[in-house]
């Protein structure tokens, strides 16, 4: 059974790691394209044309590998949490069969249009494809967040005698505190990385000194989108997010935060520090006094619960990763407020395409907004640990039944070699739409 | 209400069929008869800009499913683990087959992502026609043995196959010599199917020998359906009561029989679009029949300590079914209003349809 379970997890847990690499590109990206044609249509500049037509390249190729790895997660639902679905299908259904029906169908009817549309639609049309496809990936992500709020803070539900959980308020879904400031979190830290990828490709074409113009254009647009977004992911939602985590599971946030003991006279914040759970308390720690009591409450001398004030049963199954996947978060978080600030304050100087080093810095950062992402949503799945539905359904409660561990395993390493070997012509093809660049001579 | 998600599902099921059918037949048919690289154009631009699509159907009745009848979602996906984990694979392989192949021009790459969308688009058929064979002849819910359940009610699960590779044996396997018939007719018919759509929506030279290729296949597909009707009762002692005790069913093998026969005509079809209607109805008959003739059961069970999968038993509560229908309703007008946008853009004969940049 344990074994069996750990393999459930750690397929599910890679396969939505790899399958969220791109839709958090997609959905940032997808706004950022339909402004470039925005732009085109305001302005009748053809090289906004054709940078809108490179980005949609990069944006097909990626929306293909979105769609190809995202179909085993509605799958495993069924396969390898049975039990939960079971239970819980009669609500979680609901949100998710919302998001085929409302999203899936209009993405990929119009992505087609989208991509070979545009002499048969005329701009103007064309454009509105772009939107529509934007529409539906935004739309898909706010019904996946919807799901994964009932699962954290579950609301209109009521429990039969036989365990079945049944929906009794359909409004509920979308009103749960949870709900909204995760979404918005969540699509600020998508554009913040489509920002970064627009951004590190225009810096790439900078300093190579291939397709000057739309280098400059790519990582002025980057750097403007990047900074709006990257504040946004900090304030309002960020916090707002921390709020509700501390409100609703506040053992996760103690142990997220790495307190193990609830300190009289208002909370230090920690910036570094090594959690060492058999001991509980933090090695090499570097921390601000009171600043966590202010962030939390608005108060400087309030006091944050710690670990100590919760029973040991009802604690994050894996503390230590989910104190570093918070604390990755925030401080790459902070990292790219701080770079996208820099790059505006050069760009204000007429110096940001002169300053080497900021483009070189931009061309490497490039990985860490999925970084950010991916440990980001590690910080909300380890926080809700052990509970698959939060306060109600264990995970080990969740599994099938019926398949064995053995079975599992199997068909785990199927999807390492198969998503391996995704990610290979992945970056083999992206490469080669970025190297060819968006237009057919060079400038 | 759940009778009203029930014809929903099983009519959304049927859409998928006809629509992912043709795009599966297409990749039979580049499989086995697309020798020259204008003919696999010719193939490839007739599912180019539906495909994607066509795959949301599979998508979304798997959502209405989930929602509606977890139950049975939950039986049945972790009962089917490997095939519906292959099944996975496979159709990741034909997407980024098709996805892929134009984005280097190289003969190795072309011929491998050619074969990867080919031979998973075969190998999808056939899985798919077994599973509609499972689902016919049931499975060992509850996993009892001598008369013991060993797990609840409606759990079960089932290995690629067993060793004696009967649909009668005690230990059941997903493909024995019943459901691998079933998969072959569906290979069959999707072929025939996918032929249809190229014909109907290209010029191409290999048109000809498409419509030659159906007549013949028909002839396979005929007998195979004839087949399968007499060994029945093996399965199902009593394969016609719900015929007997609802005659108007009797519009439903009607309607497939019709498809059939009118597909023998294929030669002298005024216009390209007929033979795709015939096999249209050939698949939407084929499919209804045969889920109409074990209603109200989902999924029967072969012990009788264990009650099948029903309607009935498997479906969700009143209050999130009846929201259901209010936002489904909604969304089904939506999906439609696309679909006609899509084909009206779309329209006619593929050939020039300028779809270079990609």
């Amino acid at each position: 059974m344990e074994e069996m379970l750990f393999y459930d997890r750690m397929q599910f847990a890679f396969t939505v790691t790899f399958h969220y690499l791109f839709p958090q590109l997609t959905m940032g990206l997808s706004l950022l394209i339909v402004y470039f044609k925005w732009k085109f249509l305001k302005t009748h500049n053809e090289e906004y044309n054709d940078a809108a037509k490179f980005w949609m390249r990069i944006f097909a190729l990626n929306f293909a590998m979105g769609v190809v790895t995202g179909i085993p997660m509605e799958f495993q639902f069924g396969t390898n949490w049975a039990k939960f679905s079971e239970l819980t299908g009669g609500i979680i259904g609901q949100t998710l069969a919302m998001e085929g029906m409302f999203s899936f169908f209009l993405e990929s009817s119009f992505l087609g249009l989208f991509l070979f549309g545009e002499k048969l639609l005329g701009h103007k049309l064309h454009f509105l494809t772009g939107f529509l496809v934007f529409l539906g990936s935004w739309m898909s992500g706010f019904l996946i967040i919807a799901t994964h709020s009932w699962m954290q803070n579950p609301v209109g539900y009521e429990i039969l005698a036989n365990g079945k959980f049944v929906l009794n308020n359909f409004g509920a879904l979308f009103t749960n505190p949870w709900l909204w400031p995760s979404y918005l979190h969540n699509q600020a830290a998508s554009i913040v990385t489509s920002s970064f990828v627009v951004t590190g490709i225009g810096a790439f074409y900078i300093l190579s000194k291939k397709n000057l113009a739309f280098g400059k254009m790519f990582v002025k647009t980057g750097v403007i989108f990047g900074l709006i977004s990257s504040m946004i992911v900090a304030m309002p939602t960020g916090d707002l997010l921390a709020k509700n985590v501390v409100k609703h599971q506040p053992v996760t946030f103690a142990a997220m935060e790495g307190i193990f003991h609830t300190e009289e006279g208002g909370s230090e914040i920690v910036l570094i520090g090594q959690p060492d759970v058999q001991n509980k308390k933090l090695d090499n720690k570097i921390a601000v006094p009171n600043i966590l009591s202010f962030l939390t409450y608005g108060n400087w001398d309030q006091e944050v619960k710690g670990l100590n004030e919760f029973p040991e049963e009802n604690y994050p199954t894996n503390i230590s990763g989910l104190y570093y996947g918070y604390h990755i978060m925030v401080g790459l978080g902070t990292i790219f407020i701080g770079m996208m600030f820099l790059a505006l304050v050069q760009l204000f100087r007429k110096k940001l395409f002169e300053t080497k080093w900021l483009l070189w810095a931009f061309m490497f950062a490039m990985p860490f907004p999925y970084i950010a992402n991916t440990t980001g949503w590690y910080t909300a799945e380890l926080g809700r640990q052990p509970w698959l539905v939060y306060n109600l359904m264990r995970t080990n409660a969740g599994a099938s039944p019926t398949v064995s561990s053995g079975n599992t395993l199997f068909t785990f390493l199927g999807f390492i070699g198969l998503y391996l070997l995704l990610g290979m012509l992945f970056l083999i093809l992206a490469g080669k739409i970025i190297r060819k660049g968006p237009h057919p001579q060079t400038h | 209400m759940e009778y009203f998600w029930y014809i929903i599902l099983v009519a959304m099921l049927a859409v998928y069929v006809v629509l992912d059918g043709y795009d599966f037949g297409a990749g039979i048919i580049h499989l086995f008869f697309a020798k020259t690289e204008k003919d696999k154009k010719a193939i490839t631009n007739a599912i180019g800009p539906f495909w994607d699509a066509n795959e949301v159907w599979l998508i979304a009745a798997g959502g209405v499913l989930f929602f509606a009848f977890p139950t049975l979602y939950a039986s049945s996906f972790s009962g089917f683990y490997l095939p519906l984990m292959m099944v996975l694979w496979l159709l990741i392989f034909r997407a980024i087959g098709l996805e892929l192949r134009g984005q280097i021009h190289h003969p190795m790459w072309e011929a491998i992502w050619d074969k990867a969308f080919g031979i998973a688009s075969l190998l999808l058929a056939l899985f798919f026609g077994a599973a509609l064979g499972n689902v016919v002849r049931g499975v060992n819910l509850g996993m009892v043995e001598n008369g013991v359940a060993t797990q609840e009610a409606h759990y079960f699960f089932l290995p690629l196959w067993n060793e004696s590779f009967s649909p009668q044996a005690e230990h059941l396997g997903i493909i024995d010599w019943f459901t691998l018939m079933l998969g072959v007719i569906a290979v069959v018919a999707l072929t025939i199917h996918g032929a249809n759509w190229i014909i109907f929506k290209t010029n191409s030279e290999l048109n000809t020998k498409l419509k030659d290729v159906v007549f013949k296949l028909n002839f396979v597909l005929f007998a195979l359906v004839i087949a399968s009707l007499l060994i029945w009762h093996i399965i199902e002692p009593q394969p016609f009561h719900n015929f007997i005790q609802y005659p108007f069913l009797w519009v439903l093998p009607a309607i497939t029989f019709t498809g059939l026969f009118g597909l023998f005509k294929v030669k002298s079809f005024k216009k390209d679009g007929y033979g795709f209607l015939f096999s249209t109805l050939f698949l939407l008959g084929g499919l209804s029949s045969t889920v109409a003739s074990i209603f109200p059961k989902l999924l029967p069970s072969t012990n009788e300590i264990n009650p099948s999968l029903t309607v009935e038993n498997v479906a969700a509560h009143e209050y999130g079914l009846s929201m259901g229908m209010a936002w489904f309703f909604v969304a089904l007008v939506l999906v439609l209003i696309y679909m006609v946008v899509q084909y009206r853009v779309f329209k006619g004969k593929m050939d020039d349809v300028g779809y270079g940049e990609h």
